[in-house]
């Protein structure tokens, strides 16, 4: 019950952060709040026993995108413009949407239901017969390497992909400044 | 049981630590308020687990101790230096 209410303590505090960080103007108080918000996000899913995307959002978000961000203010200033009108369309749309996704958590499943879907339609399989089939025997690097390979090369390009693409910007922009200097 | 009033104690430390890091008048409130939410967000979770009986998972505790140093520390080299790819000239002039 008191985990039940810390984790919604924890995401009304997220709504808070969030609107914080839509409000501020200074940008670098952006990067901090968004630092915060990665963490406090990463407690919630641990506490909701999803603990490898608590671990990924923890080091995403607060590890990596704070120190690319902060890179990144380096470039463009800590102060952001006013904008021009007051974006009123937009915030209509994004509400719209949120009460959408939030109308649509009522056809879910409940909470770590067993009888849901997504743990009888292919889960059985890959316990009973994952070790045959694919001779792994830890049954999450079976699904991550063998039934979902393909998925997981995906993915796996993407981030080599990006991270070239950061090389590729910060070394370019090193090198300049190596000729400016002395 | 004592992890209940933990709990809601490391809360309140969490919304202080958040308004600290909204209103913060100097960066330096903020990247410190940012790294007490990174602790307490640390602790926050060691205690969860213990509540609900799993404390293996507090290796996680431990990822998030490690990363709230690497993040505190990008803050302060980016105050230091303005730029976080330089191997920071000013250490040599002050090394001479």
């Amino acid at each position: 019950m008191i985990e039940t209410g810390a984790v919604a303590a924890l995401l009304a505090m997220l709504a808070i952060v969030g609107v914080a960080i839509a409000r501020i103007r200074n940008l670098f108080g952006v990067v901090v709040l968004s630092g915060a918000y990665s963490f406090i996000m990463a407690t919630a899913l641990a506490a909701l026993d999803a603990a490898d995307v608590a671990m990924t959002e923890a080091a995403v978000g607060a590890g990596i995108s704070t120190v690319l961000l902060l890179g990144a203010l380096h470039l463009v200033g800590s102060l952001e413009a006013k904008p021009a009108r007051r974006p009123a369309w937009p915030l209509a749309v994004v509400i719209f949407t949120g009460l959408l996704v939030a109308y649509g958590t009522h056809g879910l499943p409940a909470f770590s239901d067993p009888q849901s879907p997504i743990h009888r339609h292919v889960a059985p399989r890959y316990l009973e017969d994952g070790p045959r089939e694919t001779g792994v025997p830890n049954v999450v690097t079976a699904v991550l390497a063998s039934y979902r390979g393909y998925d997981t090369l995906g993915e796996t390009t993407v981030v080599f992909a990006a991270g070239i693409g950061v090389i590729a910007l910060l070394r370019r922009r090193r090198r300049k400044d190596g000729e400016g200097g002395p | 049981m004592i992890y209940a009033p933990a709990i809601v104690a490391l809360l309140v430390t969490l919304a202080l630590a958040l308004v600290r890091a909204f209103l913060g008048p100097t960066l330096f409130d903020r990247a410190l308020a940012v790294n007490a939410i990174g602790t307490v967000a640390m602790l926050l979770l060691a205690v969860l687990e213990f509540l609900t009986g799993r404390p293996e998972y507090t290796d996680l505790a431990l990822v998030y101790g490690l990363l709230n140093v690497v993040g505190t520390i990008a803050v302060l080299k980016f105050f230091r230096l303005g730029d976080l790819g330089h191997a920071s000239p000013v250490d040599d002039e002050e090394m001479r």
